[in-house]
């Protein structure tokens, strides 16, 4: 055993469950245990070739730009892209490449994507916003009528209610935590709050829905309760303080906090006040969820409590015996994020992790916790407990709630398993 | 900005100082009112959304008969001439498979409301030119989709007084759970 591995083993770790779980406080220690971890491996000599002034110190460098871009160096942070349906054009999604980022905010360009026909390019200036149906006063809004209402920004995840619907699959593909859980973001989002309007138009006695509309050649529809387009349902004009992307809805988009992202009409057009739901197709035919009676779920909004571990996370692989921090995400669309365990042993024992930041109802929640991995097989799971007591549920948990057939509103446990040569795959366990 | 907006700032504005100044309450929503009026007849041909009790339906009738060569002509090419999809079409008649086949759900056994298909063929369909199809042939090949499925009959005329009618087998089969959020 070298100097360095007697280190290793004889540290303090404080252990706060089995197979290497330790104690938030070595957190602040991770650099040191690294350290350590590394200098233990005879493969790692010190980089003194580094150590050197580089040919970018000698010269100046590039000029400034009107927008800037990532480093030619993250080419390969981006979003999971499917091939395109010649049939359908302009349908399909992308994902986030969760594991490729860190924080709880997703950068505009890499915000997942769901369109049902194509991305339009819808011109600012000849956008119109109506409110009609059941109002006093039916009325039109530009976007630039918009932009002059009070606005306010507000942190929320948005998540695809076909999110990881893969994991409801009989055997688990060897997916990463982008092509399995990548159909969700998290964002600041600016606007005007729907209420607003609404009390312009004045809402009639007799309205208790609102049908929304966008202008893509979809024109997708979907319905959602008065109560909630009263409470927090605002109209986002700006996404990370820029103008939202055409991709999330430019020049405006609905944006209903906490519930399934399809809801969140992009490319706004239309807010018809009704008398009930207009059962549009993606509120019926799909979008629905299957029981195992033969019925189905219909409205099912708020998005369930649920986390998955960004790193180390599926097709990665461990490199080094040592303290590695196990980190990702969590979100609950009935509030904020309590509580994160993290389990190394496939459930059997848990443990609690950091939470990081301000930990804001309907927004993502970065967790961590140190882990000491040395070399033994692992599982990896995460569970989250809303500020409502709601907790993520196992994934045959869920899997019972439903027919087989049904791929919405999977919010089980992810389980990453680790072989004792590093390698992290998806796993049912 | 137009000088009817102008006016309408100014004088919430106005009223805002008002309250203010005799209640010290901040009253935001007061200040801006830009909305402009409308009337909803002008919206009527605009407006594409179809209700569960047919509210909303353009007037005009169509049936299945009509409907077969407009079915061959726009959709037949992706759903098939039977409606039974192809990978990465959806199937437009369902299957309620036994013996272990996965069930097929579509819009005969699936679909809570007739209006629905008016609806989406209307905005949507086909994909390459959505609302490309005129009011008659929405209602012809929406006949022709439901006789496919052994909703109605071939010589039925769907209009938009009927419509709302058509008995949608799957119209119980659905829980609603928007307000058990």
């Amino acid at each position: 055993m070298s100097d360095k591995q007697k280190d290793n083993a004889s540290m303090n770790w404080d252990h706060v469950a089995s197979n290497g779980l330790l104690s938030r406080r070595h957190l602040l220690g991770l650099g040191l245990a690294s350290t350590a971890s590394l200098a233990a491996n005879p493969l790692l000599a010190a980089d003194t070739a580094a150590i050197s002034t580089p040919s970018w110190s000698k010269v100046p460098g590039r000029d400034l730009s009107g927008y800037g871009n990532p480093s030619a160096f993250t080419q390969e942070v981006q979003r999971l892209t499917g091939s395109p349906n010649p049939l359908l054009p302009g349908g399909g999604a992308s994902r986030s490449p969760l594991h490729l980022l860190q924080g709880s905010i997703t950068p505009n360009g890499l915000h997942f994507e769901r369109h049902h026909a194509g991305i339009p390019n819808v011109d600012p200036a000849q956008h119109r916003l109506l409110i009609h149906g059941l109002v006093r006063q039916a009325l039109s809004f530009s976007y630039e009528d918009l932009l002059a209402y009070p606005q306010e920004s507000r942190i929320y995840f948005l998540e695809c209610s076909g999110n990881s619907g893969a994991n409801t699959a009989a055997q688990p593909s060897d997916g990463t935590a982008a092509s399995l859980h990548g159909l969700l973001s998290g964002a600041q989002w600016t606007g005007v709050r729907l209420s607003t309007l609404l009390e312009e138009a004045g809402v009639k006695e007799e309205a208790s829905w609102i049908a929304a509309t966008g202008v893509d050649g979809a024109s997708m529809g979907r319905s959602v309760p008065l109560n909630k387009a009263l409470d927090d349902v605002f109209i986002a004009l700006y996404q990370n303080g820029e103008p939202i992307r055409p991709e999330q809805g430019y020049p405006m988009r609905l944006f209903v906090p906490g519930w399934e992202g399809n809801v969140s009409i992009k490319w706004l057009g239309q807010i018809k006040l009704t008398s009930g739901p207009a059962n549009f197709r993606d509120e019926t035919s799909r979008y629905t969820d299957f029981l195992a009676d033969g019925k189905a779920l219909q409205f099912t909004y708020p998005m369930g409590v649920k986390s998955v571990i960004t790193s180390p996370s599926g097709q990665m692989t461990l490199r080094r015996h040592g303290v590695h921090e196990v980190t990702g995400l969590a979100w609950s669309g009935s509030g904020a994020i309590s509580r994160v365990e993290i389990s190394a042993d496939g459930g059997s024992t848990w443990a609690e992790a950091l939470l990081e930041g301000e930990n804001q109802a309907l927004a993502l929640s970065r967790f961590r916790l140190p882990w000491l991995w040395e070399g033994g097989p692992a599982v990896l799971q995460s569970r989250a407990t809303d500020s409502a007591g709601n907790v993520q549920p196992t994934r045959a948990v869920v899997l019972a709630q439903y027919d087989a057939a049904n791929r919405y509103h999977f919010n089980g446990i992810q389980s990453w398993s680790v072989s004792e040569q590093g390698v992290v795959a998806n796993a049912f366990a | 900005m137009p000088l009817r907006k102008c006016a309408k700032i100014i004088k919430g504005s106005m009223a805002l100082l008002i309250l203010s100044a005799l209640t010290g309450v901040f009253a935001a929503d007061d200040i801006v009112q830009l909305g402009q009026p409308v009337s909803e007849a002008d919206l009527r041909d605009w407006d594409l959304i179809i209700m569960p009790d047919g509210s909303g339906l353009p007037e005009g009738a169509g049936s299945a008969v009509q409907g077969s060569a407009v079915y061959e002509q726009q959709c037949a090419s992706c759903h098939g001439a039977s409606g039974k999809g192809m990978p990465g079409v959806p199937a437009l008649v369902g299957e309620n498979n036994s013996a272990g086949e996965p069930v097929v759900r579509a819009v005969g056994n699936y679909w809570p409301s007739a209006t629905t298909l008016f609806d989406y063929v209307r905005r949507a369909m086909p994909p390459t030119a959505p609302k490309s199809l005129s009011t008659e042939q929405v209602y012809q090949v929406v006949a022709y989709v439901l006789f496919l499925n052994d909703i109605i009959g071939e010589e039925h005329e769907l209009t938009h007084n009927n419509l709302s009618t058509v008995d949608m087998p799957n119209r119980n089969g659905f829980v609603d759970r928007s307000q058990m959020q």
